[in-house]
């Protein structure tokens, strides 16, 4: 089976949640960058992959094709929690690597509202929300950082630091939400929604979209595409194998372990080999329990390698220097894609500011809550 | 109305005619895990109908927890969001009262008690009063 590429692949610079236009043009803003990266052309993709989350029922792919040529390609639109943009780039990816298709494109795109996501309830009785504890995603994931604290004394300032790196690296990120410092005390004393997860350990919803241009090899070579291509040496997706408390605790460790052991052997790496690392810190209580699922350290070192500094850049495994959902902000069905766009241009070299030197092989992980995680191991070519 | 039965907040806590409230799990036979609500599958072993009803216990171990100080409209903050280990099996989420919410003062591990009371107060549109569980750390 042919190695497949990224051979083009673009994000809109995040806004507001609210402020975005039209979900098809907000998603066509990004289509279109990716095709002018790849210097290709609508006629010639010969299928959409899209993914998009709230407008799952409302054919987003057709809409985009409406905005920007209308070539009757067949398309998808996938729906995936937070994993929904890396889905659509793996069933992409898939369709290439099986030799069905020489050339596709693969589109998030996400409009949000501001405000608290989860813990709607249902519609029978009385609403549950903070009588049966609380079903929002700030309390959902404090819930899974104390379970490290639990197990590890992981404290309160060290999952704060998480949000102090990541704002840092958006910094040097202009299509990031936000570009400010935000010091420890700051995030540390900002109003407090669920603890150990303040404000400003919270990602930011965002409106955004993100595509790819994925080529087999043999096209690639074709249209002469290589210097700047990016190897997709691994896809994986999984969903979350049964723990004793996944009905009232969902669980995003075991799927991200599963995930990352099959992405390794598939890409005949270990984490070791990574030069850098674009992870799901929906909230900083998450990034810290990832570097453990994702073998970046071993158990119980990721306070450890938070407090050293081993995560940021210029340190020994760069994560999320795009500024991460927590500060370059978070469009849940784009997300998936914006992080291969991050990686992508670390191992083009084109990163700028924030550039990771010398990068060769980076990993994105993204984690849809119910649960998918969705890993993609990508390798400089030239 | 005034003596009208509560119902019950969620499908798993039982009102019997008498005798107190209790949590009610059911439990794959071939397999041992406890699940909150009927099922027919076990989603740990596949094994279908095998499945038996079984009283939870009141006594349990507090888990993990967050205390949530944004909500939605209407909900009273902050509060206790906990999850609890029950002795024999099965593990619910629901709010910790009865202790500040205060870090310095919950202890993970720490036992607890399952009570059942009044549902805070909130009602269906039908006007129906509710009768909900929650954790209270155990007296010693």
């Amino acid at each position: 089976m042919s190695d497949v590429y990224v051979v083009g692949v673009d994000m809109i610079k995040f806004m507001k949640a609210g402020t975005g236009p039209a979900v098809q043009k907000l998603g066509a803003q990004a289509a279109l960058m990716a095709l002018d990266d790849a210097g290709l052309k609508i006629q010639q993709m010969e299928a959409l992959y899209c993914g998009n989350l709230y407008q799952a029922n409302a054919m987003v792919g057709q809409r985009i094709l409406q905005e920007i040529g209308q070539t009757g390609i067949p398309v998808v639109n996938t729906s995936n929690a937070c994993a929904t943009g890396a889905t659509a780039f793996r069933e992409a990816w898939m369709a290439v690597k099986a030799g069905v298709y020489d050339l596709v494109l693969a589109v998030g795109v996400e409009q949000m509202s501001a405000g608290l996501l989860g813990g709607g309830g249902g519609a029978k009785g009385i609403p549950k929300e903070g009588l049966l504890g609380s079903a929002t995603m700030p309390a959902v994931f404090a819930e899974a950082g104390m379970e490290h604290a639990r197990k590890y004394g992981t404290t309160f300032e060290q999952f704060a630091k998480v949000s102090v790196k990541n704002h840092h690296h958006s910094t040097m990120n202009p299509k990031a939400m936000y570009q400010i410092e935000t010091p420890l005390e700051q995030v540390m004393n900002a109003e407090m929604i669920a603890y150990p997860n303040t404000k400003l350990m919270c990602s930011v919803n965002v409106d955004g979209s993100a595509a790819a241009v994925l080529a087999s090899e043999k096209k690639a070579k074709e249209l002469g595409l290589m210097k700047r291509a990016v190897r997709v040496k691994a896809s994986v997706l999984t969903s979350d194998p049964w723990q004793e408390r996944d009905l009232v605790m969902p669980d995003v460790n075991t799927c991200t372990r599963n995930a990352a052991k099959k992405a390794y052997e598939m890409a005949g790496v270990g984490a070791k080999d990574l030069n850098l690392v674009e992870l799901h810190d929906c909230f900083a209580t998450a990034e810290i329990l990832h570097y453990e699922n994702l073998g970046l350290c071993g158990d119980g070192e990721a306070g450890k390698l938070i407090d050293e500094g081993a995560v940021a850049l210029g340190g020994r495994i760069p994560v999320n220097v795009s500024g991460g959902l927590l500060s370059k902000g978070h469009p849940l069905g784009a997300t998936g894609i914006a992080n291969i766009y991050e990686v992508s241009t670390h191992l083009r070299g084109e990163a700028g500011k924030r550039q990771v030197p010398n990068a060769r092989l980076g990993l994105t992980h993204v984690i849809g809550l119910g649960s998918a995680c969705a890993i993609h191991v990508l390798e400089r070519v030239a | 109305m005034a003596d009208k039965k509560p119902l019950p907040a969620v499908d798993f806590l039982k009102i019997p005619e008498s005798g107190e409230p209790y949590l009610e799990g059911h439990q794959c036979k071939s397999c041992g895990a406890v699940f909150l609500g009927e099922r027919t599958v076990c989603s740990k072993c596949g094994t279908r109908d095998q499945m038996a009803a079984k009283r939870l216990s009141t006594r349990g171990a507090l888990y993990v927890y967050s205390i949530v100080h944004r909500s939605f409209p209407g909900v009273e903050v902050p509060y206790i969001s906990a999850v609890v280990d029950l002795e024999g099996g099965g593990t619910v989420k629901g709010n910790l009262i009865g202790i500040d919410p205060d870090p310095e003062k919950i202890r993970l591990g720490m036992p607890v008690d399952v009570v059942f009371k009044d549902a805070l107060g909130r009602k269906d549109r039908e006007g129906n009063a509710y009768l909900s569980y929650f954790f209270q750390p155990r007296k010693a």
